[in-house]
């Protein structure tokens, strides 16, 4: 076990993106974690505490002007925010995946149907997209609701780069000894080929979490979130609405700027790093 | 008598990874006359290329010469700068490399590829002096002055590699090193090749080192031949000498393993494996495997023994006189 | 004479429009079953080998022609039949390391055959039956079971996956270029397994290469592919000692000899310089022939029956009996 430990902390210097990625997430569920711990929850609902107060030892993140504890906010925003794009970013890898193998491995009708598909909607602009189906939904929107909505497109980039995988994958030569060893289709896919599109997998999922995060974040600053919830997107909204920046709340608007800051450089680098573990080709050093 | 034009002396290099330091290259010793074909033939890991990329000042971290020289003329290039090694690239010593197609750039036409060489090493040459010298190093080559305007997809593998050997003997070097030169290619279009690098040795009065694994091309090719095992020089000889009474018992084996139109269905493989270059065991790397091995052959590693132009590296000859 | 796969007037084209390229051209071969020989197919890159091979596998489709399995159609086989002729036909590929799932150790190929055909009932008959095969093939199992492919060099993969196609228990084998990217010193070892399995175990081979030394040593027919179409085939002492037609003398002439004493050979050496195929009705060597008259740039040549069993498509030859319905070589 212990070469194992060593191993992997050798290879964090040869893949300085992988370790401080993980190290920024780490920080941030640390935040929530922790944070959940000793800041109550109801402190962000609006009127529970006193409104526009500066920071002070008692809200160490000030308030806003609906009388939210921003620390609170900041806590609870933090876990909501990731948890939408969590929930879009696997939808549209376990929807991508299958039509990406299905694709790529029994080819003919099958794959011209979702590669036509596949190409027609990347041009699509997706945001446009879901902004439309947002404002059909006005009211009553939840976090699930918001994940959902965000994840009608999460399926499209995930496929076409998976299928490619898969499509190179094919031609290999394990493949065919599999097929002469007499495999079936199904199990050459599960058992030959997911194994090691698992890294890649999991690349494209942190892209998919970052794309969908992002989505969700411009839809609710546009007013098309769920209104009573207090994620980091709402909160830059609530910023917008009430000129925040105008009126040197800082501490209102600083802090989700951070946030999402910090989130999005982590799940950036950690999506370098495991690209690079990922494609030996761009793996540095010998 | 200073004919020895190239000299490496104790040379090592050594790959250091995770694992350890990998022995590459572990205190060889040969020289290279003027004029002459030297052939270095080993099997995979033996540490050919590494001599060649080591002499061409190509090695980078984290690979290192660890120690030794290697001596052209009076200079050690071991310790030279990158700077003064570049001005020794390609106009004294000439590398083509492995895979050598695959080195030419695709969207750069085959003139600007050979004129990019010779300008690197002089800014003032006049635009028409380098469109007749790159003519006339495509005719050296066979190749027809149609081809320098040409792209590299255009051209055939067998056309591709003797671009690469032109812009190799561009300058006109000294020495030409030629790693596994025609790997990639069928045995037609190889023996051209190498009947092309031969006809430009002679012209140019050069010196080659072949590196490979091939003994039939270098039977055909060098006038010595240096046999290397897992990183040691094991025999140096005439080639003619060499393949008819081969003296370690590594070159016995090989020889006896290649299938020649002799003798059919009779198959002598050498048992066992190479050994690892990290853990080196002590004595002679070819102990496991030598049909002849002694036991000081496990303890002390055999020095390489000079007799009659002919050198081994085994204890079978350490109290024998050289004949 | 059933054959147990017979390729017959097989062309493959592939691309389309104007940039296809006809990888075999109207090529037949036939492989019986019994005294199963080891034929050789030697030809360059390029000359249509490799595409042959996977033909015969059953991995691409004939553009014209039929692939037989037992004297039937592949295309119309039935799915029962289909599995049969999976499991009876196997191959040895070129890339030792390729043919591994990296994320695997080397035990999970034999691991796939074992447990597909039922071999082995318990987890120690199936440790046995590994071992087993790999003595076989002659390597220690001790040093390659329980490790990664990239741990073991390309002379032990190579037959790990020798052993592997023997426990599949074939009726038929491809060998496409098996010792190419191997060492020479083990290159040996690997073919002499092949030989041990053709006369053992009854197991027509067909060994696929470019190089003639080793398919003068292990087989006993061969065969010449030249731009895929063959132009010479017979016994293997009649085409390497005796070849008639002027590209094989070209490539027996290049063979780098391992005698310094025999250099290569001198003699009117084709030209080399590759140039586009010419149109589809003359030889296709007249190109490069040093040989070339008229003729042969009129119609494409037949196959002339120069010896007892030994074919060449060469109008040299022209003298000699033409050879009847295209069936060439020992029957």
């Amino acid at each position: 076990m212990n070469r194992r430990i060593l191993a992997a902390m050798r290879y964090t210097r040869r893949n300085p993106a992988l370790a401080v990625g993980i190290g920024l997430l780490l920080a941030i569920l640390l935040f929530w974690g922790i944070g959940s711990i000793f800041v109550p929850f109801s402190r962000t609902s609006a009127l529970s505490v006193p409104a526009s107060r500066v920071p002070s030892w008692e809200f160490p993140l000030g308030t806003d002007r609906q009388g939210r504890d921003l620390l609170a906010v900041m806590i609870a925003g933090t876990s909501l925010t990731l948890r939408i794009g969590l929930i879009a970013g696997f939808i549209g890898i376990f929807i991508g995946t299958i039509l990406g193998f299905v694709s790529a491995y029994y080819r003919g009708a099958v794959d011209t149907i979702i590669r036509g598909s596949v190409d027609v909607l990347l041009t699509v602009p997706s945001l446009l997209v879901m902004i439309l189906v947002a404002v059909a939904l006005k009211g009553g929107l939840t976090v699930e609701g918001m994940a959902l909505v965000v994840s009608i497109l999460a399926w499209v980039w995930p496929t076409r780069t998976i299928r490619a995988q898969v499509l190179t994958m094919r031609e290999s030569g394990y493949i065919r000894v599999a097929q002469l060893s007499g495999m079936s289709s199904p199990e050459i896919i599960v058992k030959e080929m997911m194994p090691n599109l698992l890294p890649y997998l999991a690349a494209s999922l942190v892209n998919a979490v970052a794309a969908a995060i992002l989505a969700s974040i411009g839809l609710e600053a546009l007013g098309l979130g769920p209104m009573e919830s207090p994620t980091l997107g709402m909160t830059i909204y609530w910023v917008l609405h009430y000129s925040a920046l105008l009126h040197g709340m800082w501490w209102w608007w600083a802090p989700p700027i951070i946030i999402i800051v910090i989130l999005f450089v982590g799940l950036f680098l950690l999506s370098t790093g495991l690209d690079e573990l990922a494609n030996p080709r761009v793996r540095r050093s010998v | 008598m200073n004919t020895q034009l190239l000299k490496l002396q104790e040379l090592q290099v050594f790959y250091h990874t995770d694992e350890g330091a990998v022995k590459a290259v572990d205190g060889v010793t040969l020289s290279l006359a003027k004029g002459e074909r030297l052939g270095l033939v080993g099997e995979s890991g033996c540490g050919k290329s590494t001599i060649a990329m080591t002499i061409m000042g190509l090695i980078k971290s984290p690979g290192r010469i660890e120690g030794g020289k290697i001596l052209l003329g009076e200079v050690d290039l071991t310790k030279l700068s990158e700077g003064e090694m570049r001005r020794l690239r390609l106009n004294q010593v000439g590398l083509i490399p492995q895979g050598a197609m695959n080195s030419l750039n695709p969207v750069s036409r085959v003139k600007d590829q050979i004129i990019d060489g010779m300008r690197a090493h002089n800014q003032q040459i006049s635009k028409r002096e380098l469109r007749s010298r790159v003519y006339e190093v495509l005719e050296s080559v066979g190749l027809r002055r149609g081809v320098a305007r040409m792209y590299a997809h255009e051209l055939s593998g067998g056309m591709k590699q003797r671009v690469c050997v032109a812009i190799a003997i561009s300058l006109h070097p000294q020495v030409v090193i030629a790693d596994e030169p025609t790997s990639a290619l069928d045995v037609v279009v190889q023996r051209e090749v190498m009947e092309t690098i031969g006809q430009l040795q002679q012209q140019l009065g050069a010196s080659v080192i072949l590196a490979g694994h091939d003994m039939g091309l270098m039977a055909q090719f060098v006038d010595r031949l240096a046999v290397m095992y897992a990183g040691k020089l094991v025999e140096i000889g005439p080639v003619k000498e060499l393949f008819a009474k081969p003296l370690h018992p590594y070159t016995q084996l090989l020889l006896a393993s290649l299938p020649g139109l002799a003798q059919r269905g009779v198959f002598r493989g050498i048992p066992g494996l190479t050994p690892s270059l990290v853990h080196v065991p002590p004595g002679c790397l070819f102990y496991p495997r030598c049909p002849q091995a002694m036991e000081i052959c496990s303890q002390e590693v055999p020095a390489l023994r000079e007799g009659d132009g002919r050198q081994v590296a085994c204890h079978l000859y350490d109290s024998e006189v050289m004949i | 004479m059933k054959s147990i796969i017979e390729l017959r007037n097989v062309t493959k084209v592939f691309g389309g429009g104007r940039s296809s390229t006809v990888a075999v051209d109207d090529f037949s071969l036939a492989v019986d079953a019994e005294s199963p020989p080891i034929k050789a197919l030697v030809g360059e890159s390029g000359s249509g080998k490799t595409t042959i091979a996977l033909l015969m596998l059953g991995f691409i489709l004939p553009t014209k022609g039929e692939m037989l399995y037992k004297g039937q159609n592949f295309q119309r086989l039935s799915r029962r039949e289909r599995r049969m002729f999976h499991r009876e036909v196997q191959a040895i590929f070129q890339d030792p390391f390729g043919v591994y799932n990296p994320f695997y150790k080397v035990d999970h190929v034999l691991d796939i055959v074992i447990a597909k055909l039922h071999l082995a009932s318990s987890r120690a008959e199936r440790q046995a039956l590994k071992e087993e095969a790999l003595r076989g093939v002659g390597i220690r199992p001790e040093e390659t079971l329980g490790h990664y492919p990239h741990q073991l060099s390309g002379g032990q993969r190579q037959r790990v996956t020798v052993a592997r196609a023997l426990l599949m228990r074939p009726k038929f084998i491809i060998a496409d270029e098996p010792v190419s990217m191997v060492d020479a010193s083990l290159r040996a070892t690997i073919l002499e397994s092949l030989t041990k399995l053709n006369r053992e175990l009854q197991i027509p081979i067909l060994y696929i290469t470019h190089d003639l030394t080793t398919a003068y040593h292990v087989c006993d027919d061969i065969t010449i592919l030249y731009q895929g179409s063959i132009v010479e085939s017979g016994g293997v002492e009649q085409v390497i000692k005796g070849p008639k037609h002027p590209y094989t003398q070209l490539l027996v002439g290049s063979i780098p000899w391992p005698d310094p004493s025999r250099r290569w050979g001198e003699g009117q050496v084709a030209v080399v310089d590759r140039e586009s195929t010419g149109a589809d009705n003359q030889c296709k060597f007249a190109p490069r022939c040093p040989f070339v008259m008229p003729i042969c740039r009129e119609r494409r040549p037949p196959f002339f029956q120069a010896d007892n069993g030994h074919a060449v498509a060469c109008y040299l030859c022209e003298d000699k009996p033409v050879v009847e319905g295209g069936k060439i070589g020992p029957c």
